[in-house]
């Protein structure tokens, strides 16, 4: 099962290399790895997807911690939460297709971009689920190119009162 | 003040009375100071001498370990010193020289990445890019070394941060809260505890498993002893606990696992409760997990490493817990209890392991004979190999720290400089070093160590003109395959011997360990002691790779 965590590191060199390097010691795969700095400009963030049943996630999250430079590991999976990822996608689209394209983008509420001779570049934000959707949509049109950022996640605030 | 100043008041500030390394390019600022201050240094000559001398001091003293050495070659080489110190939990803070700041990153002369090579062998790596970081980091390094579970942790310095003039208070370090957070003890959970102490009263079969993790209390042995006692339960130890339980009595099951004795490893196999303390289920331990202990209703793993419970062995009562608390709040909370039966089914399977017929000189029994000059103030240091299980199984260690050997790692080469830490930091004691003709060749330039210092260390070189333990393994498992494990020509060992002024014995048959050899070892002065065992001695008991403990085999 895949899980979401979300690792607090200080933000020095090297960090992500020893997260990325316990990961490849301990034979664990990154699905997806999201990294920036915080509110507090001395943490960053990695928003990590892993793949790995309760026993493997359980021994991540562990060595994770037992890293100095690791401040706090959450494991969002159970979680409600708010995730997104972004996408650009190049899709191949001439004068006759381009108008269904962007009929179709608008359901997504995707957006285009850039427009060129032979091609379009369409962003959009979502969670896998939707850009799952949205690429699978784009593929009868002839999909160029994919650049996909891993997915970041937020934990919903509480609704009671 | 210079970076180098600071670094070095600092280290005295920790306690640090002695430091092994050897100088180079990027440390000529640091070595420059060290005159002025009280701290001993002890030039090894070659890095990992530097690193194993500072682990066996580690190990012999409790206290942090520490090493010098240059950037680049300098510290590439004390990089299985730390993999070795890593792998067992010893304390160690190494301090490694590294290009000027300017030329960080452009592949300078004598510049490697050591902060990149180091991390997944070490607990910690810091890199100090102002001198005006070096009391903090000092400061925190030697509280991450020990706290928790203990480590090496490397310290990466500039070349010109040594020589940097820097105005500050040089003894103001101070550990950030948030890691003093993370290393705070655990207390330990009284209700666990009474839940220990009950399951071991109500369990049939019990049995206490111990390992390095409770080398760290002297006290541990009467601790250890008295639990068995109260609780008439037999107790194994493991490679890294040998000396923490009294050896030879009706408890005592020495070592468990691949080369463990035929009753530790029967006592697994059988016991419905075991109980494991400070240590980590390694695959020398357990041999194949899915038939270890099978009859273990219940498994209590107690160590201070979260990430340890339940790495490789599922345990049913999980205890994250220092390993001496536990062990003194569980000597309170115990009931006395009988397992009368349990330790007499145990004591039929007690099996005397036995040499070769006509051996001329048996390895097992040449232990033994070394062993009768062990006494209180003993220190056993070995390297890695046949010898290494011979001495683990047929040895006496005294007291916890008094065996020092490279557990998690089998580092070849650790014996002999291990040796010379453990004898720095114990002029007064009799360190004998039990070591090969294969590891003893890998660090044996630290000679020149023992002959400056005149460090009495008995040096026992089990003699097989073999890589023995691979010579084992190709007897058995690859058809007799001696790929170059066979080591023909070595040294002329008294001659080496007289080129470090050392004094040399020649022992080739059992005939001759007598009066003379005992006055060898019981000397003032250092000795190598040249033992010819029998090259056709294989160890056993062994249990073959990928089998469980069951299949045990006790000889050929």
């Amino acid at each position: 099962m895949k899980h979401t965590l979300a690792v607090l590191v200080e933000n020095n060199p090297g960090v992500l290399a020893k997260v990325a390097n316990l990961f490849s010691r301990r034979g664990y795969n990154i699905e997806s790895l999201v990294v920036s700095d915080t509110e507090d400009k001395s943490i960053s963030r990695m928003t990590i997807m892993v793949d790995g049943d309760e026993k493997i996630i359980e021994q991540v999250t562990k060595q994770l911690h037992k890293l100095v430079d690791v401040i706090k590991v959450n494991d969002l999976t159970y979680d409600e939460t708010v995730r997104r990822q972004l996408l650009l996608v190049r899709v191949s689209a001439d004068r006759e297709n381009r108008g269904e394209i962007i009929q179709l983008m608008d359901i997504f509420r995707a957006r285009i971009i850039d427009i060129g001779r032979r091609s379009l570049i369409i962003e959009a934000t979502g969670d896998e689920e939707k850009i799952d959707a949205i690429i699978k949509s784009l593929q009868p049109f002839g999909v160029q190119e994919i650049v996909k950022t891993g997915i970041s996640a937020m934990v919903r605030s509480p609704k009671d009162k | 003040m210079l970076g180098a100043d600071i670094l070095l008041n600092c280290l005295e500030a920790q306690g640090v009375e002695v430091v092994f390394g050897l100088p180079g390019g990027t440390v000529i600022p640091l070595y420059d100071r060290l005159k002025h201050f009280r701290i001993r240094h002890v030039l090894t000559k070659h890095e990992q001498g530097a690193a194993h001398a500072a682990d066996g001091y580690a190990r012999a003293t409790g206290k942090v370990g520490v090493c010098f050495a240059t950037s680049g070659p300098g510290a590439t080489n004390l990089v299985t010193g730390i993999a070795t110190a890593n792998m067992d939990s010893i304390p160690m803070v190494c301090i490694m020289g590294q290009v000027v700041r300017e030329l960080l990153g452009t592949d300078g002369f004598q510049e490697a990445h050591m902060s990149g090579v180091c991390q997944p062998i070490s607990k910690h790596v810091y890199t100090v890019s102002d001198a005006s970081q070096i009391p903090d980091v000092i400061e925190e390094a030697f509280f991450v070394a020990q706290n928790g579970r203990p480590g090496p942790v490397v310290i990466d310095i500039p070349k010109d941060v040594f020589s940097q003039d820097c105005q500050i208070a040089f003894d103001s370090g101070k550990v950030r809260n948030r890691i003093a957070v993370k290393y705070k003890p655990y207390q330990v959970n009284k209700e666990q505890v009474s839940k220990v102490a009950k399951l071991i009263s109500e369990a049939k079969k019990p049995l206490l498993l111990i390992g390095g993790g409770v080398n760290n209390l002297q006290e541990n042995q009467d601790i250890v002893f008295k639990i068995a006692k109260k609780a008439d339960m037999p107790v194994s130890t493991t490679l890294m606990a040998r000396g923490v339980f009294p050896n030879d009595n009706y408890y005592d099951l020495g070592m468990p696992g691949m080369h463990g004795t035929v009753v530790a490893n029967y006592t697994v196999q059988h016991c419905d409760c075991l109980v494991a303390v400070g240590m980590r289920f390694d695959d020398r331990v357990t041999s194949v997990v899915s038939s270890f202990a099978p009859n273990a209703e219940h498994i209590v793993h107690v160590d201070i490493d979260p990430a340890e419970i339940g790495k490789t062995v599922a345990s049913t009562l999980p205890i994250v817990a220092d390993s001496n608390d536990f062990l003194t709040s569980l000597l309170e909370n115990l009931s006395e209890s009988k397992h009368s039966e349990w330790l007499a089914e145990v004591q039929e399977h007690r099996q005397e392991i036995k040499s070769p017929v006509g051996s001329v000189l048996p390895p097992k029994e040449t232990v033994e004979w070394i062993d009768k000059s062990v006494d209180e103030n003993t220190i056993i240091v070995t390297d890695v190999g046949q010898h290494q299980m011979w001495a683990a199984l047929f040895m006496n260690p005294p007291k916890p720290r008094t065996f020092i050997t490279s557990g998690g790692l089998g580092t070849m080469g650790y014996g002999f400089p291990a040796s010379i830490g453990a004898q720095i930091a114990y002029p007064d004691k009799r360190v004998i070093l039990i070591t090969g003709d294969g590891s003893f060749q890998m660090c044996m330039q630290e000679l020149a160590v023992l002959r400056k210092f005149k460090l009495p260390i008995k040096i026992c070189l089990l003699n097989n003109g073999y890589l023995g333990m691979v010579h084992q393994w190709q007897q058995m498992f690859y058809e007799e395959n001696y790929s170059e494990t066979i080591l023909d020509v070595g040294p002329d060992w008294d001659k080496l011997a007289a080129a470090y002024d050392l004094n040399y014995l020649r022992i080739d048959r059992l005939e001759q360990c007598d009066e003379k050899l005992t006055a060898a070892l019981e000397d003032k002065e250092g000795w190598l002691i040249d033992f010819r065992i029998d090259q056709s001695a294989n160890v056993y008991p062994m249990v073959p790779a990928g089998k469980g403990l069951d299949d045990i085999v006790v000889g050929e």
